[in-house]
């Protein structure tokens, strides 16, 4: 079954390329390849199971997606069929993200910036803190573990959302 | 602390790694009493599932006591004999909320592989590759709980931990696959695969008022412990007609609900087997999904079938015209563990529910690797190695 894992790097170093070198969430997902058509930023939308009054009190969002700043559009409306709340967002045209903000991603993709904040915004909003993996870990860094440990540092912040 | 860790496919060994901390204000920490094999941790082993890490801990089917719990931990305190669903789920987020637990939003913290190979992420779990999170799992002397009020529950004293052990996975996975496929008084049941996964779904069909359960495998002790302690009949598909038994034993119509509790690895006793395993081989397919095949197949016309076996990507030859044309219901789950513990847990206390049979051998931890020699090989008919950690 070597091969499996062998498979299994490449596949996810194959994530990693295509996350670093701004592949996903641009309309190029393998289905939509030769339909997809140039456009402007992508709205990123997560749907909060809360109410919109918890979402933003005061009309402060959580931290991460507070500090997107100006540099993001951000939408909020109630979620067909009482899911809670949507909240979407997308970079507005040529703007740059807040320094701090871009370290969170792993890449200099901004796109990737903006899925961390609100991954982590409505984890923030849904149970009050951000899930942490376990800690000192209890893998070693191996040549064969270094493609799938990129993966994961990488899918702590992104998918397809 | 000492742990089984994953060195490679096919290869396990007792290590020292480090303690596990708390790190949310959620979590707790958990002193292993007794951890278990379970059959899906074959496919981890074999290097069927494809995110594993040299040093990785296996595990996910526990219970302990709580010696350390975070400063939003409200219903646990240290000391507490928990069992602990697999599962890691907040119980906040949308599906938490409509009793999906294995499909929380939040519990899984390497989104980005499952969201890519499936479409979306489910929950994390305990000792199961880094694509459900990469937690450390339970074969270890302790193990970080996160959202500990969610999912560690307190074990009445009336449950011993031998019992309590399987209401951790094995018994709310067979009572989800007979509840969610929909088992009603007067209903013939069907269940693919004689492990502890197949026992739990066979009784708790039997409980939901079942007039008639069948479980089928191919070794005989498994297949004699069902009589035994569950009460339900059996079939050997190496020496029976498996086809023809259920329809007479169904008064031609077919099991009412058939259940598959076999996963990606399943044999069988033709040449589907060889040609399931040339593919897998050469790639073509990543599963071997003989036991969903034979319970569509055999399913009667309008009926329900649940995949509680885990399976990790693709099949091949899949019975998509029986499905169709016969009106079947299939669904398939990982345990939504959160959701029937606690009543699992009374009727464990009751007596109702008995599971210490599955347990055929108890170990220290330092003898893991050679419990899952046996488990994997079913040597001296083992159905479930139980380790004690802490013993």
């Amino acid at each position: 079954m070597r091969w499996l894992i062998g498979g299994a790097v490449a596949l996810a170093g194959g994530m990693v390329a295509r996350r670093l070198f701004g592949g996903a969430g641009r309309g190029s997902d393998h289905w939509q390849r030769g339909q997809a058509r140039p456009r402007g930023p992508r709205w990123h939308v997560a749907t909060v199971n809360r109410p919109a009054s918890d979402v933003a009190p005061g009309g402060q969002f959580p931290e991460p997606l507070a500090g997107l700043g100006d540099a993001v559009e951000v939408q909020v409306r109630p979620a067909a069929g009482d899911r809670g709340t949507e909240i979407a967002v997308r970079l507005r045209d040529g703007a740059r993200l807040p320094v701090a903000a871009a370290r969170r991603a792993t890449s200099r993709d901004p796109e990737q910036a903006i899925r961390a904040a609100l991954r982590e915004s409505k984890q923030l909003i849904e149970t009050s803190e951000v899930l942490h993996p376990d800690y000192p870990p209890t893998t070693e860094s191996t040549p064969l573990n270094k493609p799938l440990q990129m993966a994961t540092r990488q899918g702590r912040r992104e998918g397809r959302l | 602390m000492k742990a089984l860790v994953w060195e490679g496919a096919n290869e396990l060994a007792v290590r020292q790694v480090p303690d596990p901390q708390i790190r949310n204000e959620q979590d707790a920490i958990v002193r292993v009493r007794r951890t278990v094999t379970c059959g899906s941790d074959l496919h981890l082993l074999g290097g069927y599932v494809p995110f594993m890490e040299r040093g990785d801990v296996l595990g996910h089917e526990f219970l302990g006591d709580i010696v350390e719990v975070g400063p939003q931990v409200r219903n646990h305190k240290v000391g507490d004999r928990v069992v602990v669903c697999s599962f890691i789920s907040c119980g906040k987020c949308w599906y938490c909320q409509q009793q999906q637990f294995s499909l929380c939003d939040n519990g899984n913290t390497n989104p980005m592989i499952t969201e890519n190979v499936w479409g979306s992420a489910p929950g994390g779990c305990y000792g199961y590759s880094h694509a459900l999170g990469g937690f450390a799992g339970s074969h270890a002397e302790y193990i970080r709980v996160p959202y500990a009020d969610q999912g560690a529950f307190t074990v009445p004293d009336a449950v011993s931990d031998e019992r309590a052990l399987f209401a951790s996975d094995s018994a709310p996975t067979g009572w989800m696959g007979a509840d969610l496929a929909g088992v009603k008084p007067g209903d013939v049941v069907a269940v693919w695969g004689a492990g502890a996964v197949g026992q739990m779904a066979a009784r708790a069909s039997v409980l939901l008022g079942a007039d008639r359960v069948i479980v089928i495998d191919r070794l005989d002790n498994r297949l004699e412990m069902a009589q035994t302690h569950l009460g339900v009949e059996t079939l050997n598909y190496e020496q029976q007609d498996i086809g023809a038994e259920l329809l007479e034993r169904s008064g031609g119509r077919g099991p009412d609900v058939c259940i598959e509790a076999v996963g990606m690895e399943s044999h069988s006793g033709g040449p589907q087997l060889w040609y399931d395993q040339i593919k897998q081989q050469l790639r073509i397919e990543s599963d071997r999904p003989v036991a969903a095949r034979e319970a569509i197949y055999n399913c009667r016309k309008g009926g329900s079938v649940f995949v509680l076996g885990v399976f990790a990507g693709m099949v091949d030859k899949f019975p998509l015209g029986a499905l169709m044309n016969k009106g079947l219901t299939l669904r398939g789950a990982q345990q939504h563990g959160q959701r029937y513990i606690p009543m699992l847990l009374e009727r464990m206390a009751r007596g109702e529910l008995v599971t210490e049979h599955l347990a055929t051998h108890t170990m220290p931890l330092d003898e893991a690797p050679r419990g899952y020699e046996m488990f994997k090989q079913k040597i001296d008919g083992c159905v479930r190695a139980v380790f004690q950690p802490t013993s």
